[in-house]
């Protein structure tokens, strides 16, 4: 593959042709602030919070870093006044929805925002996106979607219901970025009325584990299985599907039911 | 019906051009069909001559043809009688024995149902007269109101798919491709790009990544106002077929589609009965004219989302996802629908290819401005069909050269503005577009001209406004259109419209501030810069351009509470003109809140408190009474 | 209870293909008046696609509705040139006329009442339609005399099928 030049706040640097501007940055430690962007799922780019200046000859573009592909000879700003004036009026933006959750709150701080101009609602669901892409594309459940569109868009499960497909790994309470997605323990309890062979410990579910059954009477933030798996793998289960470290505590989770009868 | 060949082409061809001269008919009753007069019952009015003709002996010399949109939409339902070229207007049932018995049998035209100009006594009988359709040029409207579009025979007779054989037979792709560059064909959906460019962009992507590449048109045609290519296809829907089948073998595609929009179920019916009797003639399919080419079209239908007119989104939606727009860092042209090389075009541009081809680039280039042979971006070459609507006498859909100035638009064709108001503004380019005011009456009418001003081309919607058209409620209009009408993905154009719709809410209540302006420029540019498609990044352009050339108006609404064009209901109260009033007594019982009271023949009287200002009562007023004026606030 | 076996046919006649989820829809809702739960659920599981993405479509796109949209919805064009004509008003007539609001369905779902963004009929604007027919340069005092058309063709059509 073809290496590129390019310079990023001044700083002179090669990569791949085609890598997205907010890649380079990173591995440069230039950050540059994002809320619908996850390294594990195709970039989104709806936030719009990434915008960046890019200068290529006499043309200046504004793009989003998460998705747009770096090439040869461009010259690229990340916190320069335009884009600081975009990205404090999109956090005004997202502030007139959900002015009271915290990652808007701690941008707030940054952007000098004390009084958002179009006012402070009390939602707390960004709609980033993340755990409808997660559920989607990673868990292959299909559950979480958008529905309606512009201004009454929202995140959901079909008619509003738990559905049968859903698996309860919980990857999209994990991934949600404010407070707004959260597992239910009552809504466990279709899972503690199954058989006894049918009580898969939810890591088989998502094919991480074969097919071992749950120890902990599915209370899975009780579980030394679930403390564990986040322990070793630093992130959700969900991403990793099977592994050599994942058949350790396969056998680990065998043990625990035989112990337990 | 089997298959055609070359010779049989020529051989429908040789019964002469329909729809004007005729081997057969000595004359031609052509009842026009396009929706609009449809409404109008222009079907119950052609199957009424049919009657008068066979009663009166005549039906092996007069043939009633239906016909696509005529255009005169004001002044419809029209029938136009051919070879005399008399032009007929507000044609019912009830007029057929008439126009049969005088015109038909004594040739004597009718001329109670001729055009007369407003405030002229005699009426212009001949159609080629009428100021509307004079400095008309139809290029891409060539046979409307001429051939039945639902035979194919006749656009056959009038040297329907010569420009196909032509491109077939003697033409390689790579010739067809510098004849479409060197004519300047730009896009008439509105993103004004070369076509010829994107054509050779697609084939060489196509042939790149070896990879089959897909064709496709667009007729999704979202923009408020515009009715260009419902009309274009309801009158003659195998001329597009014509230029998307030539785009095919020029692009390399044996597949394409056509995006329609649900809300045009007479165009849709058309164009699928003219694939259907293309696939019979052997005309789409496979092996077209033996030449080895194969190229079939489907028929796919919106569902109610102007976002779709935006290409990467109608690509989604043509997967069967929703309809919420992609990434434009990736082009469509290597990489659309389905991740195949796709070209996408619009109708009128679609439509122009024929004519392209048969007349030579040389010839499409020389009309229009700019000098485009060289590059293409340097002129906007050719025709453009507009939609002429709104306060204007003559609404109905025009084409002519680019370059003619908005003043010939709207006063020579349009002819002026009714019931006594003044010229306003022209809005063009739909919800991306701008207002433009007098003093630029006498720009030509281009795609760089028009983006200049604060406007654009669009796709063809041309909306005149007077001074009863309040500029701030137009700006709050598209707005709230696009906020209806925005997928939602991306922050900024959702909340950027819904605090754009917040503020013009406000000002248009009277409860508007001087920062407000200011703050509507910030978030316009904010939108510009990081919103994901055009949709959003374009959203601000009315709100800006009402700003710019109207900003008394705005500072009317802010400072002195006051809507000087009487529209903004919180401002305005209505009054009766004891000047005017007769007691006529009409207006009291349109009144839905019994707010007017009277006897009759006395002046009646107007409750302000009980007037919900519904408009009823205006509208039933014979003396125009009932008057809009400035709400007189409480201290 | 809604029966679905037409859903079948007119999945059939689209080959049960996804990327023609939106005919499948149109099909169904034209036969249907609306988009029954039933029916979203019986073409998820024949197109192999979840039920959540299907009702993301059906929300998404504005021809589709959840609702009864009435034996002859009326549609209220409201494209530039309708609005400055008095499309609003129209509106609001028709809201008086029928006592429902924009959005609604008379309660024996005879009538529904909406705006639609163009129908391309400007030249005739402002533009009612009932169903596919197209009312051009409509008036406010012409709104009752075509909500009484459509009840009388109604009561003959059902007085002659008896």
């Amino acid at each position: 593959m073809k290496t590129i030049k390019l310079k990023i706040d001044g700083i002179e640097t090669e990569a791949e042709d085609r890598t997205t501007i907010l890649s380079i940055a990173q591995r440069l430690g230039i950050k540059i602030p994002n809320l619908c962007h996850h390294p594990l799922l195709e970039p989104y780019g709806v936030c719009r919070i990434c915008t960046v200046e890019v200068k290529s000859g006499t043309r200046t573009r504004m793009v989003t870093a998460c998705n747009y592909p770096a090439t040869n000879g461009i010259e690229v700003l990340t916190n320069s006044p335009r884009v600081r004036r975009n990205r404090k009026m999109i956090v005004e933006w997202m502030m007139a929805q959900c002015g009271h959750v915290k990652i808007l709150k701690d941008m707030a701080a940054e952007y000098d925002i004390s009084k958002p101009r179009f006012g402070r609602g009390t939602d707390d669901c960004i709609l980033c996106g993340l755990c409808v892409r997660v559920c989607s594309d990673v868990v292959g459940a299909n559950v979480l979607g958008f529905f309606n569109r512009g201004a009454t868009r929202e995140v959901s499960t079909a008619f509003g219901e738990t559905s049968e497909k859903c698996i309860a790994c919980g990857a999209c309470a994990w991934i949600c970025p404010t407070t707004h997605l959260k597992m239910e323990n009552e809504k466990l309890e279709r899972f503690r009325t199954l058989p006894g062979s049918e009580r898969l410990c939810r890591y088989s579910l998502m094919g991480v584990t074969k097919g071992a059954l749950c120890a902990n009477s599915f209370q899975c933030w009780k579980c030394e299985v679930e403390q564990r798996f986040h322990d070793q793998l630093q992130t959700h289960p969900i991403f990793l599907g099977r592994s050599r470290k994942i058949k350790e505590i396969d056998a680990y989770v065998s043990q625990l039911n035989e112990m337990r009868g | 019906m089997p298959r055609v060949s070359i010779e049989d082409l020529k051989k429908i061809r040789g019964n002469g051009k329909p729809g004007v001269s005729s081997k057969k008919f000595r004359a031609k009753v052509l009842v026009c069909a396009g929706t609009g007069c449809i409404s109008g019952n222009s079907y119950k009015t052609a199957k009424a001559l049919e009657t008068e003709i066979e009663k009166q002996g005549l039906a092996q010399q007069v043939q009633v043809v239906k016909t696509g949109c005529q255009g005169f939409c004001a002044e419809g339902p029209i029938v136009i009688v051919q070879p005399d070229g008399i032009f007929y207007r507000g044609v019912g049932p009830k007029h057929a024995p008439k126009m049969i018995e005088e015109h038909l049998l004594n040739g004597k035209p009718v001329e109670k149902l001729m055009y007369t100009l407003p405030g002229q006594e005699h009426p212009i009988p001949l159609l080629k007269e009428i100021p509307f359709f004079a400095k008309q040029k139809l290029v891409v409207l060539r046979n409307r109101g001429a051939i039945d579009p639902e035979k194919i025979d006749d656009y056959i007779a009038a040297d329907g798919y010569k420009a196909l054989e032509k491109a077939l037979t003697l033409m390689t792709p790579e010739q067809i491709l510098s004849e479409i560059k060197k004519s300047g064909l730009r896009g008439r959906g509105g993103g004004g790009f070369p076509a010829g460019i994107k054509w050779e962009s697609c084939r060489r992507a196509a042939q790149h990544r070896h990879v089959d590449p897909v064709l496709v048109c667009n007729a999704d045609e979202g923009d408020p106002g515009a009715f260009m290519d419902r009309s274009i296809i309801e009158s003659d829907p195998h001329a597009v077929l014509e230029g998307m089948i030539i785009g095919a073998r020029a692009i390399g595609c044996k597949e394409g589609f056509v995006y329609i929009r649900h809300e045009y179920p007479v165009a849709r019916e058309r164009l699928s009965k003219a694939i259907e009797q293309a696939r019979d003639y052997g005309l789409l399919g496979k092996n077209i004219l033996d030449s080895g080419v194969d190229f079939d079209i489907e028929v796919v239908r919106g569902a109610g989302a102007f976002v779709c007119g935006e290409s990467t989104a109608l690509m989604a939606s043509l997967e069967g996802n929703l309809g919420e727009p992609r990434a434009k860092y990736i082009h469509t042209v290597e990489y659309g629908y389905k991740n195949r090389p796709t070209n996408l075009n619009n109708v009128e541009t679609w439509a122009n290819v024929p004519v392209i081809i048969n007349n030579g680039s040389k010839w499409f280039a020389s009309m229009g401005t700019g000098e485009v042979t060289e590059n293409p971006w340097e002129g906007s070459s050719g025709t453009k069909v507009f939609s002429l609507v709104g306060k204007v006498h003559n609404t109905g859909l025009i084409e002519v050269p680019m370059g003619i100035t908005l003043r010939e638009i709207v006063f020579n064709i349009g002819g002026g503005i009714p019931d006594g108001h003044q010229f306003k503004a022209v809005q063009t380019g739909g919800p991306s577009g701008g207002c433009l005011p007098e003093s630029l009456l006498d720009m030509p009418v281009d795609f760089d001209s028009l983006t200049e001003a604060g406007s654009m081309m669009g796709s063809g919607g041309m909306i005149v406004m007077d001074d009863q058209t309040c500029m701030v409620e137009v700006a709050r209009y598209f707005i709230s259109f696009l906020t209806e009408e925005s997928c939602g993905k991306c922050v900024p154009c959702r909340e950027g419209l819904t605090s754009s719709l917040e503020i013009l809410d406000r000002i248009t209540q009277g409860k508007g501030s001087e920062e407000d302006l200011e703050l509507l420029e910030e978030i316009a540019e904010v939108m510009r810069d990081c919103c994901f498609c055009a949709l959003g990044t374009s959203a601000s352009n009315p709100v800006l351009s009402t700003i710019r050339y109207f900003k008394k108006e705005y500072e009317a609404h802010i400072k002195d509470h006051q809507c000087p064009a009487g529209v903004c209901r919180e401002l305005i109260e209505y009054d009766i003109d004891p000047e005017k009033c007769d007691g006529c007594h009409a207006c009291v019982p349109a009144c839905s809140v019994h707010a007017i009271t009277g006897e009759v023949k006395e002046l009646h009287t107007l409750d302000k408190t009980e007037c919900i200002k519904c408009g009823a009562c205006i509208e039933v007023c014979k003396r125009q009474a009932i008057l809009k004026c400035p709400r007189s606030f409480a201290a | 209870m809604v029966d679905t076996a037409k859903v079948d046919e007119i999945l059939r006649r689209h080959n049960s293909k996804r990327e023609n989820i939106i005919a499948i829809l149109l099909d169904c809702q034209e036969h249907y008046d609306y988009l029954p739960r039933e029916v979203l659920e019986e073409v998820s599981s024949n197109i192999g696609v979840s039920v959540t993405s299907v009702l993301s479509i059906a929300t998404f796109f504005r021809t589709f509705s959840l609702k009864p949209i009435g034996r002859f919805p009326i549609r209220v064009c409201n494209g530039t040139a309708c609005n400055i004509k008095g499309s609003n008003q129209l509106v609001e007539a028709l809201e008086r006329d029928l006592n429902i609001k924009k959005g609604q369905t008379t309660p024996n779902l005879q009538f529904g009442l909406d705006t639609v963004n163009c129908v391309g009929c400007c030249g005739l604007a402002p533009v009612i339609t009932v169903g596919e027919d197209v009312h051009g340069k409509a008036k406010i005092s012409s709104t009752r005399k075509i909500i009484k058309r459509y009840r009388a063709m109604e009561k003959k059509h059902a007085e002659s099928v008896h």
